[in-house]
């Protein structure tokens, strides 16, 4: 795997994929997010980002609709190459 | 039967996973809708009965986790922990397993054996993925069951298995999951310095996680019973261990991983499937907004095609042939038993009756939504602009309904997760102008203001929606503490809509309506009833009419004489009274041009605005107040949202007349 830097998920375009690196945020926060799969080594495909307001991407074959501000706070590695 | 045997079983499942159609399918209309004790959530239960066995079913909260972030998970945790049901059935979307077993993974560390039914087991092969239950059962080590609740495949299975756990348990020895290893040796020394110290019924590992977790509530109950000392060494250690719930999420997930390594196959991913096509449009901030509106156009056009007429059918075929009935019928009974009957009682039922077409289409086309999976595409949509008043964007749904009915808009609030953002929109929910409302507006408004009606009308509409924001931003920090709501929301697979889980929702829904607000709004009209004729028979020298007397120095403030106050009074029974009660004090009886004729002459533009603002801010009507009842299970709430609506109305009543006076519109 090609390991680019670490961005925020809300950087990625649509179609990109990203892998989680990690969560920042509240505990509260971190644990609803990691419930869900954000979990570090987690593939995330952003699904639909319109470089404003909420963004929309599949990890672990569920589709979730984030808050920018919330997108922001999960830090995630490009994936290069892997347009879908 | 001679000892029928009772086992109690708990549903537990993720949102989104089928679990209300899998308890709808067990449970049919055996099923109780109550709430949680003492909590704003529903809470359903019913009875299955398999091979000589009862089975009572609790329908858990559906949450994806089971720490206290919420209520709902803390609810479905304690009930758990405290209660011990004889087994737990997971409801997981074969679909999305992995995310579907973090619940699992949870729910295996708590003392009740758990059976997992893979739901949607056809939707997962749709998209290519292949799982092997047998496989999945023997990395699991507890019973593993597919089906396909929509068409009732699996069901009797699901009971079989659960009923063979139920009676021998030594059979049951599951797979856990274990901390990410770099959190093993933290973990061991906290299950050390905790041990000994955790309180019956909770296990001492689960709580040694949680604390690891963050998990609040399990934090402070161990920080109460570890002396000082001890209590410093854990919360050192915790401390030191912030992000330890990655550690703890990470190796669920890992564990999840090796469970379904062998179980499940899936030869392609990145297809693109019909959700993500239909995405495209529901999601997008244009396209998303066009078919929002189209969708809320083609639901009130249905309400008003359909219940409309269906409304003044019953109203003129069951109420009022029913009043007129028992005064031809009781022609020779004393008056006051005959206006009782015929006004107040038929009066108080009818309303509810006529209420019914209404509700029947706002509940079947919100069902309808949610069960497609719509409602979230929707809530989406207007995220940004609910966010705006501290509110979910599932609230935008049952808030819109409210312009249709205040009914309906309190009831739909069920759609939205999270107690404080639903109790937010109950609160909120009045002051959305409903079609009554409107109606008292269309006949004054032209009264009052002749050419400028329809301004004034719109102006009305958009100053209650700007109250609205207003009132929701400041319960939101003052009441409800303001705490940021993060928007995190799973978009589900749009599925084809099952006719049994709507029905039943629409059933359930209007059955709790009758029940418990119909016998708050025929007691209420009852007593209104009464206030409006005793003791001589007329409004006028009413008690109703004495206390709006009474209310006259506020009602000064306002502009408002004693006969407006009676008139908001009374549309506390149902909006449309108020001009029935205008009529009638002002001595114009029915008609309306002779009220303009009376009412025009002697009101002045302040008090005429102030009045239409009050009645539009005022508390809503009896069926809406007892919705909010049924709903918040609260009387103190209740109360809450009466005193709120009472006090805002009010003052901003008096602003807009000293206001109104100031630019010498009080002439």
């Amino acid at each position: 795997m090609d390991i680019g830097n670490v961005t925020y998920l809300s950087s990625l375009a649509t179609g990109e994929v990203g892998i989680v690196h990690n969560l920042a945020g509240g505990r509260g926060f971190v644990g609803r997010l990691a419930a869900l799969g954000f979990t570090p080594g987690a593939e995330v495909t952003m699904v639909q980002n319109f470089g404003h307001g909420p963004i929309i991407v599949i990890v672990r074959d569920t589709r979730i609709a984030l808050g920018r501000g919330e997108a922001w706070k999960v830090q995630v590695i490009k994936k290069k190459g892997e347009q879908q | 039967m001679m000892n029928e045997r009772t086992i109690t079983v708990a549903l537990a499942g993720q949102p989104n996973v089928g679990k209300s159609t899998v308890f709808n399918l067990l449970t049919g209309l055996s099923q109780h809708v109550g709430n949680w004790p003492g909590k704003t959530i529903e809470q359903k239960t019913g009875t299955y009965h398999y091979n000589g066995t009862t089975v009572s079913i609790v329908d858990l909260p559906g949450t994806y986790s089971l720490t206290a972030n919420s209520l709902e998970e803390r609810i479905a945790r304690d009930y758990i922990i405290r209660k011990r049901p004889d087994v737990v059935v997971a409801i997981a979307d074969a679909s999305a397993l992995e995310r579907n077993l973090y619940l699992v993974a949870e729910l295996l560390s708590l003392p009740a054996p758990v059976v997992l039914a893979l739901n949607m087991i056809d939707v997962a092969e749709q998209q290519g993925v292949h799982i092997e239950p047998h496989v999945l059962e023997a990395a699991l080590g507890l019973p593993v069951v597919p089906m396909v609740a929509t068409k009732n495949r699996g069901v009797r299975e699901l009971m079989e298995a659960v009923d063979r756990v139920s009676q021998d348990t030594t059979a049951y020895i599951p797979s856990r999951p274990e901390i990410r290893a770099d959190h093993q040796a933290v973990l061991a020394q906290i299950q050390q310095l905790i041990a000994g110290a955790v309180p019956e019924p909770y296990p001492e590992d689960w709580v040694a996680l949680k604390l690891l977790e963050g998990d609040e509530e399990i934090t402070s109950m161990m920080q109460e019973r570890l002396d000082e000392a001890r209590w410093q060494e854990v919360h050192t250690i915790l401390m030191q261990h912030e992000d330890a719930i990655l550690a703890v999420a990470g190796g669920r997930y890992e564990w999840i991983g090796r469970m379904i390594r062998a179980a499940v196959v899936r030869p392609r991913i990145g297809q693109v499937i019909l959700t993500d096509r239909l995405d495209r449009y529901a999601t997008h901030p244009f396209w998303g907004l066009l078919i929002l509106l189209g969708m809320l156009g083609l639901v009130f056009w249905l309400t008003y095609t359909v219940g409309a007429p269906l409304q003044e059918l019953l109203d003129t075929y069951l109420v009022h042939a029913g009043a007129e009935w028992v005064r031809s019928a009781l022609g020779g009974a004393p008056v006051w038993l005959v206006g009782l009957l015929a006004d107040g009682v038929i009066g108080g039922a009818g309303m509810v009756i006529t209420f019914l077409p209404i509700l029947v289409i706002f509940f079947a086309a919100l069902g309808l939504l949610e069960d497609v999976g719509y409602m979230a595409r929707a809530a989406y949509v207007m995220d940004r602009f609910m966010h705006l008043m501290g509110l979910h964007g599932k609230s935008f749904l049952p808030l819109f309904l409210g312009f249709g009915c205040n009914v309906p808009g309190v009831m739909g609030t069920r759609v939205i997760e999270g107690q404080r953002a639903r109790l937010l929109t109950i609160l909120v929910a009045p002051l959305v102008p409903c079609t009554a409302r409107m109606a008292v507006v269309a006949v004054l408004a032209p009264i009052f203001f002749g050419p400028h009606a329809a301004l004034v009308s719109w102006g009305l509409v958009g100053f209650s929606l700007v109250m609205l924001a207003i009132t929701g931003v400041a319960l939101h920090e003052l009441v409800l503490g303001g705490e940021h709501v993060a928007f995190i929301m799973e978009l589900p697979l749009y599925h084809l809509p099952n006719a049994r889980t709507i029905g039943l929702c629409v059933w359930q829904r209007t059955v709790a309506f009758l029940k418990k607000a119909g016998s708050i709004i025929l007691v209420v009209s009852v007593a209104v009833w009464a206030l409006s004729v005793l003791p001589g028979g007329k409004i006028e020298s009413s008690y109703l009419a004495a206390i709006g007397r009474l209310l006259a120095p506020l009602g000064g403030l306002m502009g408002l004489g004693w006969r407006m106050m009676v008139a908001l009074l009374t549309s506390f029974v149902a909006k449309e009274n108020t001009v029935a009660t205008l009529g009638v004090l002002y001595g114009a009886g029915e008609e309306e041009a002779r009220l303009a004729e009376i009412m025009g002459g002697i009101l002045t533009p302040a008090t005429a605005l102030a009045f239409l603002v009050v009645q539009m801010l005022f508390i809503p009507c009896v069926a809406t107040m007892a919705t909010i009842r049924q709903e918040t299970g609260s009387w103190k709430w209740t109360a809450f949202s009466i005193v709120l609506l009472l006090v805002l109305s009010f003052s901003v009543g008096i602003v807009i007349y000293q206001l109104a006076g100031l630019v010498g519109w009080g002439v």
